[in-house]
């Protein structure tokens, strides 16, 4: 999308913003990705989840966890992705403490997952590949006693991570949120991660430059990666404030540092952390200790057979199955839990219609975690629930009501129309019983001729 | 008693039958350890204490005649076996103090099989060498003459069974480790399959080239031992779920018929004539016996030295990124010159722009050879080569000529780098130095070198000669 501002003297400039991503998404296996110890590291106490595998001792040796391969792959599936029969991890080598072994099992060349895309906001972004990874330590800063203390956690060491990387397909804020929130709600849809971003369960890096050139197929010579963004607000708030950053730089004829910046909630901006003179060399090479993996075209299938309903066919086949408006699909296919209590619900009561369900839910804010699906179903029938009271009784009581309020009649007889909603409520107060409204009104306006 | 040229089956003879006790068995090597290791050096460590209660332990389980198939063998472990509560060196100042937190796969194997861990052998720094000089503990020697090497890496552990300081030893075979040093010493070294032995616990050199085998006096305790140590292992994905056969059921097989291949590249020229014509006879020994030999050609042989030095380099750089003394042992400054050259040998050639020309390049390289073995092991069952061009050099000769003492190795990486298994076996001495052949076979296919060795080693019993007779 091109977009124009004013420019110095006035002059218009035509732009074009250029925004890739890369997720990292945490992985909830009870394992983590090369050693049988605990992946659940979160408020754990510091060391205690840890073996010589994930500590880099001298002889240990990674063995792969299926069931992250499997997860991993259900991600890129989920996404479009072609799954090649052949793929292998690979060594990242660089040096940082809390990075045991000195190298990162990672996938270089071979991923699992390539060349899907995924719908957002009516647009297509195309994912260039996901893949499988290891998590590193925790560093610590401390200060004991005066002296600074620099401290490893080992447990988050080897937790199983999966990177998802999208082609530089986003020109604005608003989609890449829209595709995170896409982002998670899959994950979560597959119940394969938490995705939880205060926790580090998912995290986002956005590759962001501003061309001033928008019919040039090139890209930007530079881009400027932002990190530290542990919500989607905040994503949306650091992109806008780099497209001006950006901006402003290249009106003024320079050209905006490749580097990597974090985003600093408190000052609202964006702030530099390390400008990369050159790439980095991670010296990638097959990991010889874990063996190539080869699927068969079969466990292929069986895992695509094996992904749930996503939101978008959810959606879809709620409005159509249960006559729902879009708003209202929208709304129960975010979380799969709240469609899935919402679904259980259609199947309690023939009375009681899907409509019902949706709207007592959406308009009343249910917990699904405190109410039972048949306790929903009860609580709309007893606000619904039409009793039978004899016609000759509420004549009785009308008559009762319409003698006790004698101007009421005159009011009415002078045009006052909307009396008639209180004598209505007066008489289903004394009724003390649900009671169609609709007859009970032709009834009152007979007493009223 | 006399305790020399005891074999683990002759020594489990006698523990069973009670012509002596696991104490005596043990004390007998202890006695041979103070007495040459001073000279020799080949121990780092020496583990009396823990041996002794071990061997203690052995003989209360014989009197409640339990048996197990090494129950009482005083084995002796290359230090780059992981040892829980036990110093493991690697033979490198880098790692001088460090005790694991855990045994090595193959030591809770052996341990469980109730052999005696006897001690820690001396090895070139981080397996890197061929001579033993290497090692930050000092260079071992050879017991048949203590101014030559006893080749290497793997050298304390193949002097420890030469020189009877202990009945069998553990080595790692990268590119010779356990060949080489086997040939030189007059003992029995077995480099199995890749994915045979599980590497887990082991100090990694380079992960895809690192073969766990072990040196024997005889073949059959090499099958013994073999029996124990193979298998997979759920903590090392590259070992393989294959069945481990019992080999001792195939050391007398008949081997009438069996096809032998000489490959011709391996008769390189400046070979030592005195070692062709050693080989040469052990030849004829096979045909005489029955064997038909065959001329064969592995055309990508020249190459295997360059792959080697580039793949093995690569691998090493980033296996020893670990030992930044941050968690453990001792500074990076620690690391010797031998180290230093491969990690950065491995950095340039797996670096951006490089990779292609160089790593690359060496894994085709490697394919090529694998399919040269493939080809071969059409024709042949077999494949004979000495496993040494040279008698065991001087000590000294070649520490300042890094690429001379890589191509001591030149007869030995090629299996390495193809997996496939070799038992070195001695076949004689010359100028009163050992010499000895290996034997090459397919993949997973231990039990046909065993019958093969086993065959030769029976007509000419080397291993009943002594370096302490001299």
């Amino acid at each position: 999308m091109r977009k124009r501002i004013n420019g110095m003297k006035g002059i218009l400039m035509i732009y074009k913003v250029i925004i890739g991503l890369e997720v990292h998404v945490e992985l909830k296996t009870k394992r983590k990705m090369f050693c049988d110890c605990l992946a659940d590291y979160f408020g754990q106490k510091p060391n205690t989840h840890t073996c010589p595998v994930c500590l880099g001792l001298p002889g240990a040796l990674p063995v792969v966890n299926k069931k992250a391969i499997e997860w991993c792959t259900q991600i890129g599936l989920a996404l479009n992705c072609n799954i090649p029969l052949f793929s292998k991890f690979d060594r990242k080598n660089y040096f940082y403490p809390d990075l045991p072994k000195g190298y990162q099992i990672s996938q270089y060349d071979q991923p699992f997952c390539l060349n899907g895309d995924i719908e957002v906001n009516g647009k297509k972004i195309r994912i260039t590949r996901v893949h499988m990874e290891e998590d590193t330590g925790k560093l610590l800063h401390e200060t004991v006693d005066g002296q600074n203390f620099s401290l490893i956690d080992f447990n988050r060491s080897g937790v199983p991570l999966v990177e998802i990387v999208t082609e530089p397909d986003f020109d604005n804020a608003k989609d890449v949120k829209a595709y995170l929130q896409k982002l998670q709600q899959i994950v979560r849809y597959l119940n394969v991660s938490n995705a939880d971003m205060e926790k580090g369960q998912m995290r986002l890096e956005p590759n962001i430059s501003v061309s001033l050139n928008p019919e040039s197929k090139d890209l930007p010579k530079y881009k400027v990666e932002v990190k530290n963004i542990n919500s989607f607000s905040f994503v949306e708030k650091a992109i806008n404030f780099e497209i001006q950053r950006q901006l402003e730089l290249l009106q003024k004829g320079k050209t905006p540092l490749q580097e990597t910046r974090g985003w600093d909630e408190n000052k609202q901006k964006t702030v530099s952390q390390r400008v990369k003179e050159e790439a980095n060399d991670y010296r990638y090479f097959p990991e010889p200790d874990i063996p190539p993996i080869r699927w068969k075209e079969s466990e292929i299938n069986k895992l695509k057979e094996s992904l749930p309903e996503l939101s978008d066919e959810k959606l879809k086949r709620f409005v159509k199955e249960y006559n729902l408006s879009e708003y209202d699909a929208e709304i129960l296919t975010r979380e799969i839990l709240l469609a899935e209590y919402f679904e259980e619900a259609t199947k309690l009561d023939k009375n009681v219609t899907p409509k019902q369900i949706a709207n007592y839910i959406i308009n009343k804010k249910i917990d699904i975690n405190d109410v039972l699906p048949v306790k929903l179903i009860e609580e709309i029938l007893s606000i619904s629930k039409v009793e039978e009271v004899s016609e000759e009784e509420l004549r009785k009581i009308i008559k009762e009501v319409l003698t006790k309020n004698p101007k009421i009649s005159e009011d009415y007889k002078n045009g006052h129309e909307n009396v008639l909603q209180f004598i209505i409520g007066q008489v289903m107060y004394n009724v003390k019983k649900k009671i169609d409204t609709k007859a009970l009104r032709n009834l009152i306006l007979e007493e009223l001729k | 008693m006399k305790f020399n040229n005891l074999t683990i089956k002759k020594a489990k003879e006698g523990l069973l039958k009670k012509e002596f006790s696991a104490v005596d068995l043990l004390n007998a090597h202890l006695d041979k350890i103070e007495k040459l290791n001073g000279q020799l050096n080949a121990f780092i460590t020496i583990c009396k204490a823990s041996a002794l209660e071990q061997a203690k332990h052995v003989d209360k389980l014989i009197s409640e005649r339990q048996d197990l198939p090494l129950l009482g063998i005083p084995i002796a472990l290359k230090d780059i076996y992981l040892t829980k509560g036990i110093e493991t060196t690697a033979g490198s100042n880098v790692l001088k103090g460090y005790i694991p937190q855990y045994d090595a796969t193959v030591v809770k194997k052996l341990k469980d099989a109730g052999a005696v861990i006897i001690g820690k052998t001396n090895l070139d720094a981080w397996a890197h060498g061929s001579s033993g000089e290497n090692s930050d503990f000092g260079p071992t020697k050879n017991p048949w003459n203590e101014d030559f090497v006893p080749g290497g890496s793997s050298s304390g552990s193949a002097v420890s069974v030469s020189s009877q300081m202990a009945l069998a030893s553990t080595g790692t075979d990268t590119g010779g480790s356990i060949r080489l040093p086997a040939s030189f010493t007059n003992t029995v070294g077995l480099k199995p399959t890749y994915g045979r032995v599980s590497r887990y616990g082991i100090v990694a050199m380079a992960s895809s080239l690192d073969s766990i085998g072990h040196f024997t006096k005889t073949v059959e305790d090499s099958a013994i031992l073999l029996g124990i140590t193979a298998g997979k292992d759920k903590k090392d994905g590259t070992t393989a779920p294959i069945d481990v056969p019992n080999y001792q059921s195939h050391l007398d097989k008949d081997i009438k018929g069996i096809r032998i291949g000489i490959p011709k590249e391996y008769f390189i020229s400046g070979m030592n004539p005195k070692v062709e014509e050693n080989i040469e006879k052990a030849i004829k020994f096979y045909e005489e016996n029955g064997a038909k030999i065959e001329e064969i050609s592995l055309p990508h042989t020249e190459y295997a030295i360059a792959c080697y030095y580039i793949i093995q380099p690569a691998e090493v750089s980033s296996n020893l990124a670990r030992y930044d003394g941050i968690r453990f042992g001792n500074d990076r400054d620690a690391f010797g010159a031998e180290a230093k050259r491969r990690i950065m040998l491995g950095t340039f050639t797996l670096s951006v722009g490089y990779f292609d020309a160089y790593y690359k390049k060496a894994l085709k390289v490697r394919t090529l050879l694998i399919k040269d073995f493939e080809e071969a092991f059409k024709k042949v069952d077999a494949i004979i080569a000495p496993v040494s061009p040279t008698l065991p050099w001087r000590i000294g000769e070649k520490v300042d000529d890094p690429l001379a003492m890589y191509l001591s190795d030149v007869l030995t990486v090629t299996a390495n780098i193809t997996g496939h298994p070799g038992l070195s076996v001695p076949t004689g001495f010359a100028d009163g130095l050992p010499i000895g052949m290996q034997i090459i076979g397919p993949h997973f296919k231990e039990e046909l070198l065993f019958n093969l060795g086993h065959k030769y080693e029976k007509a000419h019993k080397w291993y009943e000669r002594n370096p302490n007779d001299l």
